[in-house]
Formats: structure tokens, sequence, C-alpha cells
């Protein structure tokens, strides 16, 4: 028996110093193999006297079972060890950079247009796209601006020819949908627009969004209260101060121009608003009759509201950006701001 | 229109502070752009008299003067203006005031002679650019008052940006009455009496356009002295309003032009021959106008005439030949009425805008003149003596504007501003306007006043209420209309979404502009016919744009030369192409891509951008729609010749695709790797509503098959012609290697192609599948001389 407690002491000595898999299998092989030290000892169970066998079989089967869970336990000690050497062999340097493409970006008037359409897109407005090059009538005309009208100078007009303009405003949509459609009209016209004027705070193409409604009960009260509602969801402002200021374009009575609280100084006068804690950001009105007679919608059956914008104008003031001249240049230091 | 704040104030004068006042009249719509000091600070500046003038023991040009301030003691100055003259009176800088920009005024000596102050000029005080000398006050001026006082000084200057329907806010008056109607204060005009004829000198007054110029009045000043000066306080009001002061006779016209808004001429009588014709130009005709400009007249230009020549462009400009000079003695005075539409744009024909051209272009009131005529007259014997004539009028009433009554309902006020204020207060707001109100059932009969040329429909009077009754008081509603659906075609891509797939494959959205530089344009598409601009700002931007490569590749070399080597930009919009007396406004998408094909990284070895990457980003455009575009070989002038796709769907070409011309490249600085696509936006955006096919539910098998052909034949022919000989067994055929060079024969090339075949009824058989290979190798064999790849 004193040889048997040997053997285990042996076996546990053994797989101490195995320091693999690889070797501990050779010395389950050793032990309890087929022809293992231990599984000798129960073949030689048949050279005891009978009445010992019982005995000595149980001791040797304790035994056996005793070196089976030390190599067991013994082997999950080096299976944990070999995964923690992967493991640490496998290490990466997670700080190092990507790879692939990364995002590229909008440019922040088409972000601004976005923003707009989708905010008119919420009250069931349509937006709709029209020629750049129009002719004489959508762009005055149709929108009660005769020739020798002073608006006319007032607009600095690219001319392709005697009959043909770039527009000056995005108005002429308003005209090109009553004319194809019937009231009522619910539409936004986003797009380019050009005047002949390029310095500091001018440049000779940009941006605008014009809104027209007309239904049965449309009033200029409606009106405010959009614009109102659009300017404070815009630039996410609940207290956002905003003035209806009466003014005058040829295709609107009345008309209005619509001043925010600057948004620079919160209305306390600083360089952008001119000191005069006041922003202007869009015009407005009710449809003139003359225009609503050029597209032959019934004046007295019908009112309609209409609105223009200019687009880089609330970019600028949304995300603070000082010089208009940016918007045309394409920087990719400057684009890539708006991503 | 600028003016000055107390000239106003003389005129009505509400319980409002400057500030108030200016805020006032910015919510009515006479939007208020600067308030301004009358004149810069100063203090200190009292009148003097300058009792004696000596040499300077020193200095030639400088004069030693004794000068009174009503103390005691008179003053020693230094002075070096010529003009200074013992008697004369003049404004003295005291020591201890203080001059414009904050100088200090102490004793000096100048070259040793002791001053106790300074004479001053009117520059010197901001109160003219004139620096003839100093500034002489009248013999009457009071010595010793402070001059601010004296000349009303402490006032403000008001600006207002007027809308082109304000005309008649044009001159102070028109200011006195909106003030008037806002506050609702009464008006306090100056008083005058109509001037009596003394003399019964006439001129004869013959209206050939009376459509053009209804009313005309001219009348006869004798004997004037044409040593006048104009009186201080008519420089400093005109000086207020904007107008510099140019002698007495024109100085009176233009103090009434700010007075009542009435531009006037005068004419030197003895410079005319004959009586006056007003008439249309002869075309050719010539006229040297006061500016010394001489114009050539077309038939559409109204004039004022003698007998013998042309005068004046009517309501524009006087000509040079008979203008006031300051000789002048005896007048012609002309007040007339012009009908805007006929005066409107002729000034701007000539390359003019006048106080007087601005004012008849936006409506004069057509019966001012009498009165206009009448304070002339009578400004103009008080400051320069002489006789007046009778005054002639020649007036075609059929061609005076004529004011008919309105129909104003109560219930249309309440439709179009969503509010309707009381019947008294619209009446008291529309009669303090001008207009004339009497009540009807519905509401009123309104005829607006004369001088209100903006008022001529109903709704023209619902926004005079809103605008007196204020914008800002007026309600706010929140409905906004019935709730409806709109349609929402599947097929029908939207443009946000191909955006947004560049914008995540890594590029930058550039916005260019519509005009580009003609000689870029003749190298990047010299067979498409631009659209000139007829007055481009510059040759740089001249052109409608037939491509968007133009700007983008514009914005490519702006962002090269800033140390950007990886570019990948595109644009959306519109380019403009002549065709059959037709101009095309096509919608495009296109994109210019330059640099590494990867942002640089540690663990890839990055390469320069090729057709093959960009074409996998069309591809994916194209996928969006579900369109399965060819990419045929192309020939187009800005793209190297053998790497150049027209995209072609069904029988359309929707857009190009190439590596940029090499030639182009080099002549314009760009890259000659840059990447270029074109790609029409239209086609783009039709997609389609997916449509559900069965499944197959057997297996897939995949055939590989490599065959070597001539390097000329494209990889789409083969596919298209494996394709073609499979039938609808083949579902799939992948090229998946390219290869040339060792091992193939040169001028060949080997084509890997993956195969993949399905059945939707049942499991193939190799037999089946062999069968199909061998067909195809057949096919391609005679039609492409392929041999398979050993």
């Amino acid at each position: 028996m004193e040889a048997l407690a040997a053997l285990e002491q042996q076996a546990r000595e053994a797989l101490e110093k195995a320091a693999d898999l690889k070797a501990l299998d050779a010395v389950r092989v050793h032990y309890l193999g087929k022809k293992g030290v231990l599984t000798r000892q129960l073949k030689q169970l048949g050279t005891l006297p009978p009445e010992q066998r019982r005995e000595a079989g149980q001791s040797i089967n304790v035994a056996k079972k005793q070196v089976q869970e030390a190599i067991e336990a013994r082997k999950l000690q080096l299976q944990q060890a070999e995964l923690e050497a992967q493991l640490s062999a496998e290490k990466i340097d997670v700080t190092l950079p990507g790879r692939g493409q990364r995002s590229g970006g909008l440019h922040p008037v088409t972000r601004t247009l976005q923003r707009i359409s989708r905010l008119f897109a919420g009250m069931g407005f349509e937006s709709i796209e029209g020629p750049e090059i129009e002719d004489d009538y959508h762009n005055f005309e149709a929108l009660n601006i005769p020739e020798h009208h002073p608006a006319r100078a007032m607009h600095d007009t690219f001319y392709i020819d005697a009959h043909h303009v770039l527009r000056t405003h995005t108005s002429p949509v308003q005209i090109r949908v009553m004319e194809t459609r019937k009231p009522p009209f619910r539409i936004i016209a986003p797009g380019r627009v050009y005047r002949c004027d390029s310095d500091l705070t001018h440049t000779p193409m940009f941006h605008q969004v014009e809104g027209l409604l007309v239904d049965e009960k449309v009033s200029f009260a409606d009106l405010k209260g959009m614009l109102e509602e659009f300017l404070k969801y815009f630039f996410e402002r609940d207290d956002l101060g905003v003035r209806f200021r009466p003014s005058y374009f040829p295709f609107t009575e009345p008309s209005a121009e619509v001043d925010i609280e600057c948004v620079i100084c919160s209305g306390e006068g600083c360089r952008v608003c001119s000191h005069s804690g006041w922003l202007e950001v869009l015009g407005c009105g009710m449809v003139h009759p003359n225009v609503f007679r050029h597209v032959d919608v019934d004046n007295e059956q019908y009112t309609g509201l209409a609105f223009g914008m200019g687009v880089e104008r609330l970019a600028m003031l949304k995300y603070g950006v000082n010089d208009l001249r940016l918007f045309f240049e394409n920087d990719l230091q400057f684009l890539q701001q708006f991503r | 229109m600028k003016f000055s704040e107390a000239w106003l104030r003389a005129w009505v004068n509400p319980g409002l502070d400057t500030q108030q006042l200016a805020e006032q009249l910015t919510m009515a719509g006479l939007e208020v752009d600067a308030v301004e000091p009358a004149a810069e600070s100063f203090s200190g500046v009292i009148v003097a008299e300058v009792l004696s003038v000596e040499a300077h023991p020193d200095a030639d040009k400088l004069r030693v003067c004794q000068v009174t301030t009503g103390d005691t003691e008179p003053l020693q100055i230094v002075c070096g203006a010529p003009n200074v003259r013992a008697g004369m009176k003049a404004p003295l800088a005291t020591v201890g005031g203080r001059m414009p920009g904050d100088m200090k005024i102490r004793k000096a000596k100048l070259r040793g002679v002791p001053s106790h102050g300074m004479l001053c000029s009117a520059r010197e005080l901001g109160l003219s650019e004139e620096h003839e000398g100093l500034m002489e006050l009248p013999a009457d001026a009071p010595v010793g008052r402070d001059l601010r006082d004296y000349l009303s000084l402490d006032d403000s200057t008001i600006e207002i940006d007027l809308t082109p329907n304000r005309g008649d806010c044009l001159g102070m008056e028109g200011v006195a009455r909106e003030v008037g109607t806002l506050t609702r204060t009464d008006l306090t005009p100056p008083a005058f009496e109509p001037v009596a004829a003394t003399i019964e000198v006439q001129l004869p007054i013959d209206v050939q356009a009376p459509d053009a110029c209804p009313r005309y009045l001219g009348r006869v000043i004798r004997g004037i002295n044409p040593d006048a000066r104009t009186p201080l306080w008519m420089q400093e009001k005109l000086r207020r309003g904007g107008l510099r002061s140019l002698g007495p006779v024109v100085d009176v016209t233009n103090y009434v032009l700010l007075e009542l808004g009435q531009p006037m001429h005068a004419f030197d009588l003895d410079r005319l021959s004959g009586g006056i014709v007003v008439r249309y130009a002869q075309p050719g005709e010539q006229l040297t106008l006061l500016d010394e400009r001489e114009v050539e007249l077309d038939a559409q230009t109204l004039l004022i005439c003698d007998q013998e020549r042309a005068l004046a462009l009517a309501g524009v400009m006087g000509g040079i030949d008979s203008g006031i000079s300051a000789s002048t003695e005896n007048l012609f005075l002309e007040v007339a009425f012009f009908t805007p539409e006929k005066i409107a744009g002729r000034a701007r024909h000539y390359g003019l805008s006048t106080d007087s051209s601005y004012r008849f272009e936006r409506g004069v009131d057509p019966e001012l003149q009498w009165r206009a005529m009448e304070r002339a007259t009578a400004l103009l014997l008080e400051l320069l003596g002489g006789q007046a004539g009778p005054v002639c009028e020649v007036a075609a009433a059929q061609h005076l504007p004529v004011k008919t009554a309105i129909r104003l309902r109560r219930d249309r006020i309440r439709r179009l501003l969503g509010f309707v204020p009381e019947d008294a207060q619209v009446e008291d707001m529309l009669t303090r306007l001008g207009v004339t109100v009497t009540a009807d059932g519905e509401g009123w009969l309104a005829t607006p006043p004369s001088y209100r040329f903006d008022l001529a429909i109903e709704a023209d009077l619902i926004e005079e209420v809103g605008r007196v009754y204020g914008y800002n008081n007026l309600p706010s509603a929140n409905n906004h209309g019935d709730l409806t659906m709109r349609p929402l075609p599947e097929a029908e891509i939207p443009l946000a979404r191909l955006q947004a797939l560049l914008v995540d494959r890594g590029y930058q959205e550039a916005i260019t502009y519509s005009f580009v530089d003609a000689e870029l344009l003749k190298d990047l598409e010299p067979d498409c016919r631009p659209v000139p601009l007829a007055n481009p700002i510059s040759s740089e931007m001249s052109m409608m744009r037939t491509s968007l490569w133009a700007g983008l590749l514009g914005a490519v070399r702006h962002n090269l030369a800033r140390q950007h080597s990886r570019i990948r930009l595109f644009e959306s919009g519109l380019k403009y192409i002549q065709q059959d007396n037709e101009i095309k406004q096509i919608n495009v998408l296109s994109g210019a891509v330059v640099g590494d094909r990867y942002p640089e990284q540690w663990g890839l070895e990055n390469q320069v951008v090729d057709f093959f990457d960009v074409k996998g980003d069309i591809e994916a455009l194209l996928d969006i729609g579900g369109h399965a575009a060819e990419f045929q070989a192309g020939k187009h002038p800005a793209l190297h010749p053998g790497q150049t796709a027209a995209i072609v769907i069904g029988e359309t070409q929707i857009g190009w695709l190439g590596c940029i011309h090499p030639g182009l490249a080099r002549k314009h600085g760009i890259p000659s790797k840059t990447c270029l696509f074109e790609l029409d936006m239209d086609e783009l955006r039709k997609g389609r509503v997916p449509s559900f096919e069965k499944r197959s539910r057997f297996p897939a098998i995949r055939r590989d098959l490599a065959i070597v052909v001539d390097v000329e034949i494209p990889a789409g022919a083969l596919c298209d012609a494996i394709h073609r000989q499979a039938g609808a067994m083949l579902r799939d055929v992948l090229v998946f290697d390219v290869y040339q060079g060792k091992g193939i024969e040169s001028g060949r090339k080997s084509v890997a192609f993956g195969l993949i075949l399905q059945d939707s009824s049942r499991t193939l058989t190799d037999d089946e599948v062999d069968a199909v290979e061998a067909g195809i190798i057949v096919q391609l064999e005679k039609q492409f001389a392929a041999t398979l790849r050993e």
C-alpha cells in the first residue's frame, strides 16, 4: 500500500512538471495508459490472494481516480495558461486609426436647404424645382413687376437675351405651379438664384426657398403663425423674438419683412445686426390679386400666403459663418466642418 | 430719404424721443437705416467778430487778428485763412473748447505770436467739405452765442430706406403725414401765401406730349440779385438732407424738393429762345447735360425744349446751356408732373439716377405743382429779390391720374388679415392717411389721395389698415389648414438618397457657380454650344456651364493649392446647353476624384484612385434604382481616350465616366489621375418598385472557367455572350481574374469567370452543368477565338 501512495505522489510531482498539454498527456499515459503504471497494478491484482483482492482493487481505483482528477485539474490550468498566452500574443494597439473611407459631407447650404424642406414637409409642403434660365414673363411680368418698374432696378438681373434672364428669385416657381395645377397649393421651391452683384456681402449666385400656400381660408395671421413657428424650430430657440415689418414686394399685398432677434447677441446689439438687435431673415406677404389674375386663380375664392428666404443667410446665422463668400470657395477645410 | 429730425418736428411733433420715433417709422415700413448726429461733436465754439487784421511779423500766410466774443477784452487770434477780414463774423473755438476728433483747444504760440483760440472753417467743424477759408457767419449773427445753439446743431439726421411704392414719402411733408398717422398727431405745416404776379412776362408753353406731361407750370422771375447767398438755415437743412449748397436758386428748388417732394427746374431765361416745348426727342438728337456729359437721345425720351433745341431731359436732368449761372438775373421756373410709366427707366437708360428722376419714377403728387410753384417763388423772392410773373399752366386732364373710389369690405379685411379693427379705428387710420372714406353697408367706399400711387385696389387699403394698426399687433394663427396626404411615388429616388450614398463613400459636396470661364468650357466640351451671359460680372464667369466639371475642376485646383492631396467632390445641379434655338437645362450629378484611394493609414499600402474605384461608386448609385447600366468604351474630349466609359441604360446614354485627358490636365494644372463622372440626374432618380420573385429551393452550383482571348475584347462582351448562351439556368457571372503576362501569349489575356447556375424547379445534375459549360466554351471560341487556359 505504501507503494501505491508513493506512486500517487510521484504522479502528482510529474504533473507539476508537465509544462504543456503534450507533456501532460505523456504523464497520463505513463500512469493511466493501457500499459500505465497504475493500470498495471490492476492487472496484477490476480496475483494477490483473493481475500486481499477486493481491498487492494479499491485502493488502486481510488489512487487512479485521484491521479485522474489531478490530471484534469492540471489540464484546465494548462489550457487556461495557453489561452492567456494566446490572448497576450494577439494583443493589438486599439488606438491606431481604422481603415477605409471616412464620411464625406453635404455642403452647408444643402444641409440647411434639407432642414428647411423637412420642417415645411411636416406641414404638408411639397418641394418643387423650376428652371434657372427663366423667361421675363415668369420672373417679372406674372409677378406684377412690369418693365421699368423701379423694383426691377433693385434686382440686378443677369440677362441671357432680351426675353430671358437668370432667375433673380425662386418666386417664378410659384407661377409655374399655379399655371399648371388647380388650387389649393402648398409648395416650397428651393434653388439657386442670381443677381449681378459681387462684393463682401453679395455673391452673384445664392440660394432661396420660396413658399406658397393658397387655400380658401388663408390669412396674414396664418402667415405670421407659420413663420414664427418655422423660425423657432429652425434656430431651435423657443424664446426667439420675431417681428413683422411692413415692406414692399410687387407680388404680395400686404407685404412684410421678418426680423428675428439677433442670434449672435440675443438682441443686445452687435456688429452682425448693425447694433439694432434685429436681423432681417425673410420676406413674405399675401399673394397679390394681380398675380392670381395672371394664373387664373379666383381672387375672391382663394387667398394665399407666400414667403421667400435666403438660405446662405440662414446658414450663416445658424452655424456662425461670418463670410458669405466661403460658401462658394469649396475649400475642404470649410466644407468638412459641416459633415 | 434723409432729413433733419428738427425739420420733421417742425411739421409734426409727437411725444416720442428720437429712438422711439425711429422705431415707429421702421415698424410702419419706412425702415430707418441710420440716425446720426447732425454735426460732429465739438464744444466751446462761439460766434465771434473779427475787429482787426494785421500781418504776422514772421509768417507770410498768417495773420494776427483781434477778435471779440462780446466780452470786454478782445482776444488775439492767429489765423491762416485767406478770407479773414475785419468786420466778418466767424466761429471761434475758444481755449478749453474741443474740436471734432476730440482735439482740445489750448493757448498757443504760432511763430512766436500768442493765439487764444482758433477761428474755424466749416470743414474744420465737420459742417461742409469746403475749405476756402473761415466759415462766414451772417452779419446779424449774435456775437458770443454758442455756435451749436445758433445753428441748432444738436439735431439728428434720420435716413430712411424707402420701398419703391412709397414715393409719397420722398419729401418732408410725406414723412410728416406718415408720422402724424402713426402717432395720431396733427400736422403743423409751414404757412405761406401765393405770390401775386407783379410783372406780366410770360413764356409760351407748348406741351406736345400730354400723355407723358399732363401738367406743366412755368413762371418767369426777373431781376434777382445774382450776388445773394443762401442763408445758413437753408444750407443746414439741405446739408442734413444730404444735399450740397449750389447757389441760392438751385438751393431753393432743392429745398422745395426736400420739403414737398416736388422736383423742379430753373432755367436761365436769357438763354432760352422763344417758348417752351415739351416733346419726345428726335432719334439721334444731342444734349449736353449739367454734368457735362453729352448724350444721344432716342425717341422714347421726353424733352423740355425751346424753339431751337433741347434744354433738358424731362424729369431727369437739365442741360448745361440753359442752366443757372452765377450771373443769372432772370429765371424761368418749371414745375411739372410727368407720368411715372413714361419717365420710368429713362434715367437708367442714360446711366443716370437723379433726385428728380428717382421721385418722378415713383410718382410725384399730380396736385402738388401749384403749391410747389408758390412755395419756391416765395422763397426765391425772399432770398434773391426780383419780380414774379403769372404762373402759366398747361394741363391735360384726361392724362392726369384719377383716383376712383375703392370698395373696402370689412369681411375682406378679416379674411386677409385674420382680424378686423373697430370701424371707427379703420376710418381714423385711413382718414389720417388722406383717404376719403364713406361708410356703406359692407364696409366703406375709400378714395385714396392723389399722392398715393400705391393705393389702387382693396388689398392695398387692407395693407394700410394692417400696417398702421401694426403688423406686430395683428394676431398669429397656428392652424395651417387641413391635414392632407400627398402622393409618394415609390419609384422616385430622392435626391437626398443619392447625395447620402456619395457622402457615405467619402465624397464632399461642393456648390460651384453656374457661370464659368468660356475658355475652360471650350476645352472641356468643344462640341457643346454654351449659353453666354449678356452682362457677365467677369470673363471668368461669362458662360453658363455645359458641364459641372468646369466648376469642380476649379474646386480641385483650389484645394490642391492648399495642401489637400486627396479630394473627392460631387455636385448636383443644372447644366445648360443650346440645342436648335432652345436652351436645355439638364439636371446632373457630377464628381471629381483625385489622390489616394483611401485616407492614408498605417496598415494599408495605398494606391492612387483609378477608374474602377469611381466605377464602383457609380455602380452603387445605379444599384439604388436597380438600374442595369452598361459601361461602353467611349470618347469624350475631356477624357482619356482609353479610359472613358459611356454609361448606357437601354438605348439611353445617361452619363460619362473617365479619367481626365492628360493633355487637358497638363494645360489646366490638374493631376492626370483625376477621375470624372457626370450622370443625368433625372435618369438616375428613376427607380423601381421591387417586385417579389419566388426563390429557388434548389442548390446553386459554381463552375470556374478561365479563357484566353485578345486583349481588345471587353469583358462585358464575353459576359453577354455567356449569358446569351447559357440561358435561364445561369443566374450570375463573376469576373474574378484578369491576367496578362508570363504564360500568356503577348496580345492575349486570360479572363476567369465564376458561373453560378441554378434552376428553380430541380437540382441540376453534373451532366447538365457540363453541357452548359461546354456550350459556353464552344460559343466563346467561335465568337471571340477564345481558348481554354491550361
